[in-house]
């Protein structure tokens, strides 16, 4: 029972604090929030993993594979295309960004 | 007690993607909100390894070599027009692997779920699968693979209710039986559900996209925090409702942006069935001003960007149809370099997902502090020279303000009729997405430059005096 009140617990308090912060993202980077985003739901990852730490029949590792399969795809993807977006805004006076963009003066 | 422990070690992860969360609000804070992130969860999966000792080890690292190679490659060589279509068809990822897990589960004997576990299984299973379908559609749709259309299905709604009522009969079925029955039940809420998600999301479609890659984006991270209810993680939890929010948060602002209700645009399908959307008659061909050939329009277009002193640039949906983005940012840096002062504005729902039209023009160079936001650039139109719009309609169609009941009625817009003179470089003449005649085609103001956007601005582009230094050959990359 106190388990499921702090897991309850938890949600609630996830979803407040990733209320606020997200609210005050500019429009600019919805894409890449989105994107970052999707990557953080990856966590599924975790819970893929958990499942080899029981005996499994072969049915089971098929599709706990599978789970791991998709859920590495959108973790390591979904960084990484993030990572490429956000490279690739810039202004003048901020150099910075090397982004995934060949030849760019 | 070592459950203190772990309990701050999670806090700690918590605390890092929070961090990282918190630093999106410039672009490079969001490069460094992204890696500090993505740190989070490598330390979270390395802990979960360190913990637990894992039974089959070779097909564990298997399967998390090729998914993440694959994600890899994939995410390396995706281009920015494609990252709707990938964003959603990473979202089915998602789906899949929450529903994988909820899956195994809930069919293992051996652990026996509380009533809230199996529950919250349940949903997983169903979120999940639903979120598959749903977002496979979707990317198909902005891929451009499939029609982009809503199609609407005999009894849409009735058959929305079936399925619904099937997945929960189905459960609470499987809630009781165990062995084979349970699976085949379980088998039959996975079927069920891809086939809501389907008929949930086939009937969206073209501009309201956004809408449903948002929503989409909400279940996945929805589906993840049940599967981390059922097995009790506290990180899956947290970072599933942390998703959830933000897919809301986005659905809201992207529904906020067309004035429309969430559940209209779920159920309407296109706004154009509002029966205010019948067509209006044509206006007579006399009313149009003086009817003007393609060439005239290019030459006093080509004048007025040469004499401008200020231009707003407004990108839309047609500008990435026609791949135009490069040759808009070349055609911007010419006026530049010319001394006239330049901006994009960008509505919030231009395009197929929420910031798609910055994603792009950042691509193609633009500074991202010409990109202007709606509520910023509305009051400079009237003292500007010339607004061009590429591949945009229901973002600038005064109906959306002049008239009271057209579907995008009340719909905020760019307000590019204030502006001095309009060019509209667009396929054709025909109604946006919403079936509203724009109004702005009919003003005396407006240029129309019908045709392909990247040709029309090629053409302008070239009009206008090189500079010295300044290659005509940048646009060709």
């Amino acid at each position: 029972m106190a388990d499921l009140a702090l897991m309850l617990l938890v949600f609630a308090l996830s979803f407040g604090v990733g209320y606020v912060l997200i609210s005050r993202v500019p429009p600019l980077l919805h894409t890449p929030l989105m994107s970052m985003t999707n990557a953080i739901s990856a966590v599924t990852i975790l819970g893929a993993i958990l499942l080899f730490a029981v005996a499994m029949g072969p049915g089971e590792k098929v599709v706990g594979a599978i789970a791991l399969a998709t859920a590495a795809f959108n973790l390591v993807g979904g960084f990484v295309i993030t990572d490429r977006m956000t490279g690739l805004f810039r202004t003048h006076h901020e150099p910075a960004g090397n982004g995934s963009r060949p030849g760019n003066s | 007690m070592s459950s203190w422990v772990t309990l701050l070690v999670d806090l700690s992860i918590i605390a890092l993607l929070v961090a990282g969360i918190a630093q999106f609000r410039t672009p490079r804070g969001a490069r460094t909100g992204n890696a500090t992130a993505a740190v989070a969860l490598l330390l979270a999966i390395l802990l979960v390894l360190y913990r637990n000792a894992i039974l089959s080890p070779g097909l564990l690292a298997a399967a998390l070599v090729v998914g993440g190679a694959v994600g890899a490659l994939v995410a390396m060589r995706v281009t920015m027009i494609q990252i709707p279509a990938m964003v959603a068809f990473q979202h089915g990822m998602g789906g899949v692997a929450a529903s994988a897990i909820a899956f195994v589960e809930l069919t293992r004997a051996h652990t026996p779920l509380t009533v809230v576990g199996e529950v919250s299984g349940f949903l997983g299973l169903a979120i999940g699968a639903a979120t598959f379908s749903g977002s496979m559609l979707a990317s198909a749709k902005l891929a451009a693979k499939m029609k982009q259309t809503p199609t609407v299905l005999p009894g849409h709604n009735g058959l929305l209710l079936v399925l619904l009522a099937a997945i929960a009969a189905l459960c609470v079925y499987a809630a009781a039986a165990s062995g084979l029955p349970l699976q085949l039940a379980l088998a039959g809420v996975l079927a069920a559900s891809v086939a809501l998600g389907y008929v949930f999301a086939v009937r969206i479609g073209g501009a309201d996209m956004p809408v449903l890659i948002s929503f989409l984006n909400a279940t996945a991270g929805l589906a993840a925090a049940f599967c981390g209810i059922v097995i009790q993680n506290r990180l899956l939890i947290a970072c599933g409702a942390t998703v959830a929010a933000s897919g809301s948060i986005l659905t809201a602002v992207m529904c906020k942006a067309m004035n429309r209700h969430f559940t209209k645009v779920l159920s309407g399908g296109k706004a154009a069935v509002a029966p205010a959307a019948a067509p209006a008659p044509k206006p007579a061909q006399a009313e149009k001003p003086v009817a003007r050939t393609r060439e005239d329009a290019m030459e006093e277009a080509k004048a007025l960007l040469r004499e401008s002193r200020s231009v707003i640039i407004i990108p839309g949906y047609g500008m990435a149809l026609a791949g135009a983005q490069f040759e808009v940012a070349a055609l911007a840096r010419r006026l530049e370099q010319m001394g006239k002062s330049v901006s994009f504005a960008v509505h919030p729902v231009a395009g197929r997902m929420p910031g798609h039209m910055n994603v792009l023009l950042a691509e193609a160079d633009v500074d991202y502090d010409k990109l202007r936001e709606m509520d910023e650039v509305n009051p400079a139109f009237p003292e500007t020279d010339v607004v061009l719009i590429v591949g945009a309609s229901d973002v600038v169609n005064p109906a959306a303000i002049e008239k009271p009941d057209t579907p995008i009625s009340g719909m905020p817009i760019l307000n590019a009729h204030e502006a001095k003179r309009a060019l509209v470089c667009n396929l054709d003449e025909r109604p946006g997405y919403s079936g509203v005649p724009n109004s702005l085609y009919d003003l005396p103001s407006t240029l129309l430059l019908l045709g392909d956007a990247k040709a029309t601005v090629t053409g302008l582009l070239q009009s206008l005096p090189a500079e010295a230094g300044v290659e005509v050959e940048e646009v060709m990359a």
